[in-house]
């Protein structure tokens, strides 16, 4: 029953028995819809399997990867700007990916690395976000929600999962920023940037950031961070998504097409 | 342990062994070719497929067609690998009639898609060699295209193109439905008879320029009336 499924109650045998596995090959009579199941390739290491496959008579398995995303905690909140670009190897898959996900209007979490891992993971964040809620009658915060993804990371740690990403939010301690990757890494702090074209943007937001900025001056740096990053990193492009998390809730700020915005600079530098 | 007896270059007898482990290189994949191309519009979608399936420099079949139809409303396109194409449908099927037979309705296009990315997510580790696309309408009728990697990270577009010569043919859809990078052009919604007669168009193109695409077209029309199909000769060459 539907309630029951959702109080999370289990059994003493199903808590004995059964838990999260790897299995060889998958239950086809579930079809993993009552527990979790991932199929693992037998005898192989897993974090390297489709290395191996590659390049053999023609079969090349590209997953969706590449990006940089930005954010910092500021006086009226915490802003967070990601660019739109996944690749699947040399092939450019899509210029206007959402790498934001919207968990509750008080939560974000963004994506950096392998496109379907980060996907995946947060929507399965957003899943338990959800459950809390409706479980103990109030918002999960922040550190909370960042230590969730963390575990998750760290179940499966070594088998080549590829995650970095941002949690954001605003709860009872303020505004938060944890920082959690795919080694189990969690990290609070007041900015951060992820993905390879983190470098550039880094530059860009240290020397432009002061705690005491205004609203519009925090924007134009978001926005500035993600553009002259992909501006110099060819796996980051697109649109900059930006997000700013207030006391009461996150508002979208803008979408803007990063040639556009280059172009803009150019014309104010020169 | 296998033993050799040979003459080395001084006239001496060589005894060569293999020990330890020797490696069999077995690769669980095969690539089969085909593209795949899905365009969404305002009331309609359409999947278009070749049909031409290969190995290497063989053609196995010049009718194998690549896009399954799911329900009333909703195809999908799979290309990559035949024996996880045909595994992954029968698959989706499957969990399509679960569904049906629980909640007594019909699954809707986005929640295939939802579904359809935590199914190629549980094989995370060793993945469906398939590059999917869904087209279809959503509940308010109008035309849904969405796009997916191997292991299940997707999104919805107007158009996206997937497979062998997928690289040659989303650049022109760019041009022609997205109108990406051009100025002064008027950006026209596409009809249904121009996004037809342009699908057709850009395989012939694809044929002309890819190995592993050609032979015929399959080319299915969803609308709200339902899926209607047409084939369409390639070069066979």
């Amino acid at each position: 029953m539907a309630l029951f499924e959702v109080s999370g109650f289990r059994s003493y045998s199903e808590v004995r028995g059964r838990q999260t596995h790897l299995a060889d090959r998958t239950n086809h009579y579930n079809f993993g819809t009552k527990t979790q199941e991932f199929a693992v390739p037998v005898g192989v290491d897993p974090s390297g399997f489709l290395k191996t496959c590659n390049h053999d008579g023609g079969v090349c398995i590209d997953m969706n990867h590449g990006t940089t995303t930005l954010a910092f905690k500021f006086r009226h909140g915490v802003i967070v700007a990601v660019d739109s670009r996944a690749s699947a190897g040399r092939y450019l898959a899509s210029n206007d990916v959402n790498k934001v996900i919207e968990i509750n209007p008080y939560l974000l979490g963004t994506m950096s690395g392998s496109a379907a891992d980060c996907q995946y993971w947060e929507r399965l964040l957003a899943k338990e976000c959800r459950l809390y809620r409706l479980r103990n009658n109030h918002r999960i915060s922040v550190a909370a929600a960042s230590k969730l993804l963390c575990n998750m990371m760290l179940g499966y740690r070594g088998m080549g999962l590829s995650v970095g990403s941002m949690i954001c939010g605003w709860d009872k301690q303020g505004p938060g920023l944890y920082y959690v990757d795919d080694n189990g890494t969690r990290l609070s702090g007041r900015m951060f940037s992820t993905g390879c074209g983190n470098g550039y943007a880094y530059g860009v937001i240290d020397s432009g950031y002061r705690e005491d900025m205004t609203v519009e001056e925090a924007y134009e740096l978001g926005r500035r961070g993600i553009a002259h990053a992909t501006h110099r990193d060819a796996y980051s492009g697109g649109v900059v998504n930006m997000y700013h998390m207030q006391e009461d809730g996150w508002i979208k700020v803008c979408k803007e097409d990063v040639s556009e915005l280059i172009h803009r600079y150019r014309k104010g530098m020169f | 342990m296998f033993s050799v007896q040979t003459f080395g270059d001084t006239g001496k007898m060589k005894d060569y062994h293999y020990t330890g482990p020797v490696e069999h290189r077995f690769s669980p994949y095969a690539f089969n070719g085909g593209t795949v191309l899905a365009v969404a519009g305002e009331d309609f979608a359409i999947v278009a497929s070749d049909t031409r399936l290969s190995e290497g420099y063989s053609i196995h079949s010049r009718d194998s067609p690549k896009c399954y139809k799911l329900t009333d409303t909703t195809v999908i396109g799979c290309s990559g690998f035949h024996g996880d194409c045909l595994t992954l449908t029968k698959i989706i099927d499957a969990r399509l009639k679960m569904y049906k037979h629980s909640n007594n309705k019909t699954m809707t296009s986005g929640a295939i898609a939802a579904m359809l990315s935590t199914i190629l997510y549980g094989r995370r580790f060793f993945p469906y060699y398939v590059y999917n696309i869904i087209g279809g309408l959503d509940e308010e009728g109008k035309g849904a295209v969405y796009s997916f990697d191997p292991v299940g990270s997707y999104q919805r577009d107007t158009y996206k193109a997937g497979g062998s010569a997928s690289a040659m043919l989303q650049p022109l859809l760019d041009n022609q439905i997205g109108f990406k990078n051009m100025e002064g052009v008027q950006h026209v919604p596409l009809t249904q008879d121009k996004a037809v007669q342009l699908v057709k168009d850009v395989f012939i193109s694809a044929a002309e320029r890819d190995v592993y695409t050609g032979d015929a077209l399959r080319v299915c029309i969803i609308t709200k009336e339902g899926i209607d199909e047409q084939t369409v000769a390639l070069r066979k060459d």
